[in-house]
C-alpha cells in the first residue's frame, strides 16, 4: 500500500484544490465501494461474523468486514500514477476531500439497503434479506439511526483513508501496524490463549487483554496498540539495524551463518510444539500438510510449467495406499505394515501413479493439459468410490482404524522370507496432534529440501526452460518429455506423503476429502504465496489455510469458513492485478534490478567506464571492443 | 576450405496443406565451412532450418549428417547429435538468467540425474562446476557484455543485440559441430553488424564450428560466406560463390528484379 508513500523532493507543484477532481474517477470509486458494501451484506457475512468480537463490546468483526472497505477505496481512489515527465502535486485537501466522496457515495448506497431492507422485501431470491441483517445494519435502531450511521462512518472512512496519502510514510506505517496488531490479536485469541496457558504471568497478561467471553477489553486493545506503535517506532529501527548485521555476516560468512540458522530453525521446530496446546498443534498440522502439498506442486506448476489441476489424485494414492496397507480393517488387502514400513511403498504407488497419469498427460500443452489433468483427478476418486474398486478401498464407506505413524520397530515378519524383526519400541507417537506435527514437519523439511536442490541443479534447470519455452527447450536438448514425468513423479511422490499422514493422522480415509476443490485450494496457494519460490510458498499455505481454513480443516478465523471460497477468489483476482508475483517476491530477481538501477546511476554520474555499465536502458551501440 | 562432408540433404520437400515449402531441395555442407542461405521472405529458409533441427518433418526426402539419417529424431536427439540453431525471432529463457541460459543448454552433454543432485554427489558439483566454466567461457566471446554482474541477472533486462549475442552463446554451449544461425544480424546497427561478423568469422576459425546462416544482411553474406545457397519458392535458384550467385540473373529477378548491391548499401 505504500507506493506512494511522501519522500517528498523539493520541486512539487503546489496542491490541488479540493475540488480540481476527477469527478468520473471519484463517481466509479465511489459506486464500486458502494456495489461491494451492498455485496458483502446480502452475502451474511457481516451479520454470520458479528458474534465474533474484537474490541468488547465496540467493534466485531462483522462490522470490521464492512468498515475496511471505505476505507481501502478511499485510499486507492487518491493514487495517482506519476511518470517521468509529468507534474507532481503536493497533497492535500484534495485528497482528503476525494476519499471522503467516494465514502460518502459508498454510504449512501448502503443506506438505501437499509431503507429498501425496511420497506421491500426480496428474501425470495436473496436468501439473507431478512430482519437480522437490518438489525445489524441499523444496531438495532431505526432506520434513519442506521442510514446516518453508515453515511458517517464511510464518509469518516473514506477521509481516513485519503489521509494515508497525506502523512509522511512513518506515519502511514503507525496506523497499519496498530490495525494489524489490534485485529491480529482478537483473531488469534484461541491461538494466543493456547499458547500462553501455563507459562508463568504470561496467562494473567493475556487474561487481562481479552474479554472473559471474547474479544479484547478497550484497555487492551490500547496497550496492544501502544505496544504496535512503540515496535513500529523503536523496535522497527533495531530490526533493521540487526538485518543488516546480519546480511553482513552472511556475505562474509556464509557457510557458517547459514549453518547457524538451519541449526536455529530446527531447534525451534522441535521445540515449538512442546509448548503448544492441542488445538495450535492440530492447526500447524494442517497447514503443514497444506504446505507439502504446495511444494510438490510448486514443482509441478511453479518450476516445470505443466498446469496440474488434478493434483489431489497423489494426495489421495498416498492416503489410500497407506490405509490398505496399515489398517487391520481394509477390506481387501490388509498386511496391517507400520507405517514407516508403508510409506516406502506409498512412495513407489505414487511414482507408479505419476507415470500412469503423467505418460498420456504429458504430451499436451497448456489449457488442453490443464482440463485433461482436472478430469484424472476427478477419475482417481470416482475409481476409489466405484464398485470395482470397493472390495480394496471400503468405497463411500471408506476405511476405519489406520493407526497411527508409531515409531514402534520391529515386530514385523518379512512377506515370504518369514524373517521376524525384533520388537524395538519406541512409544512416542499415536495419534497426538503434537506428535503428527513432528511427523509432518519430518516431511515438510524432506520436501523443503528435494526443492531447493533439484531448483538449482540440472534437472531444475531443465523444468524451467521446459517453463519458459518447451520448443526451444528441445531444440537446446532437452528431452522435454522426459523431464516433465520427472516433474510429475516428484510432485506426485511429495502428495503422497501428504495423503499418507492425513490418513494417518485422521485414522480413517474417505474419498470425499479428495474432491477437486483440494487441487484448487492447492494451486491458489502457489499462486497467492508466489509461484516457483519455496518461502512464499509456505507462507501461502500459512495465510491461506491457517488463517481461513483448508478446504476441510477450519482455519483460525473459523467463523470465515462459510465464506472462504469467496475470500480465496476476491484474494486470487486482487493478486493476479496487483502483485502477480506473489506475496514473497523471488529476492534474487529484486537484487538484480536494484543492482541494474545502482550501475545506471553509477552510469550518469560517470563513475563506471560506460561498457561496464550496460547502456541497456538507453542504446546499445557504438561501446563494442574494439 | 573444404573437408568431410558433415551435412548432406538429398530432394527435401515439405508441404503444407497444398503449399510446397520446400521443393526437391539437395544441399551439403562440409566440415569448417561457412554457408548463407538467403531468398526473399516466404522462400522457405527458416523451414528448412526447422527441417534440419527435427521440428517439421519433411515429407520426401533425407537428411545425412555424418553418414547417419536424421529423419525421425526429435530435436532434443538432432541437438545431442552436433546440431544447435539459433532463432529468427529471438527465443531466451527470458526468466532465467543468463549463466542459467547457457548452463541449461549443456543438458544433452551431462547426465547427473535426480538422486544425484539429492544427495549433493562429488560427480555431481563437478558436473555442476565445469558446465558453470564452459558456460562463461562461452558468454565470454562476446568480450564483457555478457558477463560480471550480468551473470545473474535475467535474460528478459537484456538488450535486443545482447539477446541476439546470448541466443548464439546458448547454440555454442550445446557443444555442436555445425551451428545454424537465423537472421543473426537482424534488427542491429551497422557497428554492431560490424562486429558480429567479425565474430561469426571468429566461430569457425577459434572454435572450429561449422556454420550454416540465413541472412538477409548482404553486406554480412559477402564478408563471411564461403558459398552461397538462394532459395526461391522452395527451390535453389542458385548456388556458389557471393560474386556468382550476386550475378545471377534469376536471383536478381526474384529480389524484385533489383541488383543485389543496391540493397547492400
Amino acid at each position: 500500500m505504500s507506493d506512494t508513500a511522501m519522500s517528498a523532493p523539493a520541486d512539487l507543484a503546489p496542491a490541488r484544490a479540493p475540488l480540481d477532481q476527477d469527478w468520473r474517477k471519484v463517481v466509479n470509486y465511489g459506486l464500486v465501494l458502494g456495489l461491494a458494501l451492498v455485496f458483502i451484506s446480502l452475502t451474511g457475512m457481516p451479520d454470520g461474523l458479528n458474534s465474533r468480537v474484537i474490541v468488547e463490546p465496540w467493534l466485531s468483526m462483522g462490522y470490521l468486514s464492512l468498515m475496511w472497505l471505505p476505507f481501502a477505496i478511499g485510499f486507492a481512489v487518491t493514487h495517482e500514477q506519476v511518470l517521468e515527465g509529468m507534474v507532481q502535486h503536493k497533497r492535500g485537501a484534495r485528497e482528503l476531500f476525494a476519499g471522503a466522496v467516494v465514502g460518502l457515495i459508498g454510504g449512501l448506497c448502503l443506506s438505501l439497503l437499509v431503507y429498501l431492507l425496511d420497506t421491500r422485501d426480496l428474501s425470495d431470491p436473496l436468501v439473507n434479506w431478512n430482519q437480522p441483517l437490518l438489525d445489524f445494519l441499523t444496531r438495532d435502531g431505526s432506520v434513519g439511526e442506521g442510514v446516518l450511521l453508515w453515511v458517517g462512518v464511510s464518509t469518516a472512512l473514506g477521509l481516513f483513508g485519503g489521509l494515508m496519502r497525506i502523512v509522511p510514510a512513518l506515519g502511514s506505517r503507525l496506523v497499519r501496524a496498530v490495525i494489524l496488531t489490534v485485529v491480529g490479536a482478537a483473531a488469534m485469541e484461541a491461538l494466543i490463549d493456547d499458547l500462553s496457558e501455563g507459562v508463568w504471568k504470561l496467562e494473567g497478561v493475556v487474561e487481562w487483554l481479552y474479554h472473559p467471553r471474547e474479544g479484547l477489553e478497550p484497555a487492551g486493545a490500547i496497550a496492544l496498540a501502544i505496544a504496535a506503535a512503540f515496535v513500529v517506532l523503536w523496535l522497527g529501527r533495531q530490526l533493521k539495524k540487526g538485518g543488516a548485521v546480519y546480511n553482513l555476516a552472511r556475505e562474509a560468512q556464509p557457510l557458517a551463518v547459514n549453518a547457524v540458522s538451519v541449526v536455529a530453525v530446527a531447534a525451534a521446530a522441535i521445540l515449538l510444539p512442546i509448548f503448544l496446546g492441542r488445538l495450535t498443534n492440530d492447526l500447524l498440522v494442517n497447514v503443514g500438510l497444506f504446505v507439502l502439498l504446495a511444494l510438490g506442486l510448486n514443482i509441478v506448476v511453479g518450476l516445470a510449467g505443466i498446469l496440474d489441476l488434478g493434483y489431489v489424485a497423489f494426495y489421495a494414492v498416498g492416503g489410500y495406499s497407506v490405509a490398505i496397507l496399515t489398517s487391520p480393517t481394509s477390506p481387501g488387502i490388509s498386511p496391517t505394515l507400520p507405517f514407516w514400513l508403508a510409506i516406502f511403498i506409498v512412495v513407489g504407488m505414487a511414482t507408479l501413479a505419476g507415470l500412469f497419469i503423467g505418460a498420456p498427460v504429458i504430451r499436451m500443452r497448456g489449457d488442453y493439459l490443464a482440463i485433461v489433468t482436472l478430469g484424472f483427478g476427478e477419475i482417481i476418486r470416482l475409481t476409489v468410490r466405484s464398485d470395482w474398486a470397493s472390495g480394496l478401498t471400503g468405497g463411500a464407506q471408506g476405511m476405519l482404524s489406520i493407526p497411527g505413524p508409531d515409531l514402534n520397530i520391529g515386530g514385523w515378519t518379512l512377506p515370504l522370507v518369514g524373517w521376524t524383526m525384533p520388537k524395538l519400541e519406541v512409544d512416542l507417537m499415536g495419534t497426538n496432534p503434537q506428535h503428527i506435527l513432528y511427523v509432518v514437519m519430518f516431511f515438510v523439511a524432506i520436501a523443503i529440501y528435494v526443492s531447493w536442490r533439484l531448483e538449482n541443479s540440472r534437472i531444475g534447470r531443465a523444468w524451467m526452460a521446459v517453463r519458459e519455452d518447451e520448443s526451444v527447450a528441445e531444440a537446446m536438448g532437452i528431452n522435454t518429455v522426459t523431464a516433465k514425468l520427472q516433474a510429475f513423479v516428484v510432485g506426485a511422490i511429495l502428495a503422497s506423503f501428504a495423503g499418507a499422514v492425513f490418513a494417518a493422522k485422521v485414522g480413517s480415509i474417505f474419498e470425499s476429502s479428495f474432491k477437486i476443490l483440494v487441487s484448487i485450494v492447492i494451486l491458489v496457494i502457489v499462486i497467492v504465496g508466489g509461484m516457483g519460490r519455496i518461502a512464499g510458498v509456505v507462507a501461502g499455505a500459512f495465510v491461506l489455510v491457517g488463517i481461513l481454513g483448508g478446504p476441510n480443516q477450519p482455519g483460525l478465523m473459523a467463523e470465515f469458513s462459510e465464506y472462504k471460497l469467496l475470500i480465496y477468489g476476491a484474494l486470487l483476482v486482487w493478486m493476479m492485478l496487483k502483485r502477480p508475483e506473489g506475496l514473497i517476491p523471488n529476492v534474487r530477481r529484486s537484487r538484480e534490478l536494484h543492482q541494474e538501477e545502482f550501475l545506471q546511476d553509477a552510469w550518469l554520474r560517470g563513475e563506471v567506464d560506460r561498457d561496464e555499465a550496460g547502456s541497456e536502458a538507453t542504446t546499445d551501440e557504438g561501446w563494442a571492443p574494439a | 576450405m573444404s573437408g568431410e562432408r558433415l551435412l548432406d540433404i538429398k530432394s527435401l520437400s515439405v508441404t503444407f496443406g497444398g503449399l510446397n515449402a520446400l521443393h526437391d531441395l539437395d544441399f551439403h555442407v562440409d566440415k569448417g565451412e561457412i554457408v548463407s542461405v538467403i531468398g526473399p521472405n516466404g522462400a522457405g529458409k527458416t523451414t528448412f532450418f526447422n527441417m534440419i533441427s527435427g521440428m517439421v518433418t519433411p515429407t520426401s526426402g533425407d537428411i545425412v549428417y555424418r553418414g547417419d539419417s536424421l529423419l525421425g529424431l526429435d530435436p532434443n536427439q538432432v541437438t545431442a547429435r552436433g546440431i544447435a540453431r539459433t532463432f529468427q525471432n529471438v527465443r531466451l529463457f527470458a526468466n532465467m538468467t543468463i549463466l542459467e541460459n547457457v548452463m541449461v543448454a549443456q543438458h544433452c552433454r551431462t547426465k547427473v540425474g535426480v538422486f544425484g543432485s539429492l544427495l549433493n554427489t562429488r560427480s555431481f558439483r563437478r558436473e555442476e562446476e565445469e558446465i558453470r566454466e564452459y558456460g562463461k567461457e562461452v558468454l565470454g566471446f562476446f568480450g564483457s557484455r555478457l558477463v560480471g554482474y550480468r551473470l545473474d541477472q535475467t535474460a528478459s533486462v537484456l538488450s535486443y543485440a545482447n539477446r541476439r549475442r546470448l541466443e548464439i552463446a546458448r547454440a555454442m554451449a550445446t557443444k555442436p559441430e555445425i551451428i545454424l544461425l537465423d537472421e543473426p544480424v537482424a534488427g542491429m546497427n551497422p557497428k554492431e553488424t560490424e562486429e558480429l561478423t567479425g565474430l561469426i568469422g571468429k566461430l569457425r576459425s577459434e572454435w572450429g564450428f561449422t556454420i550454416v546462416m540465413i541472412e538477409h544482411d548482404m553486406k554480412v553474406v559477402r564478408d563471411v560466406s564461403d558459398r552461397v545457397v538462394v532459395l526461391d519458392h522452395g527451390e535453389t535458384i542458385a548456388q556458389g560463390s557471393y560474386e556468382t550467385v550476386s550475378n545471377d540473373p534469376g536471383v536478381i529477378e526474384a529480389y524484385l528484379g533489383r541488383p543485389i548491391e543496391g540493397n547492400a548499401s
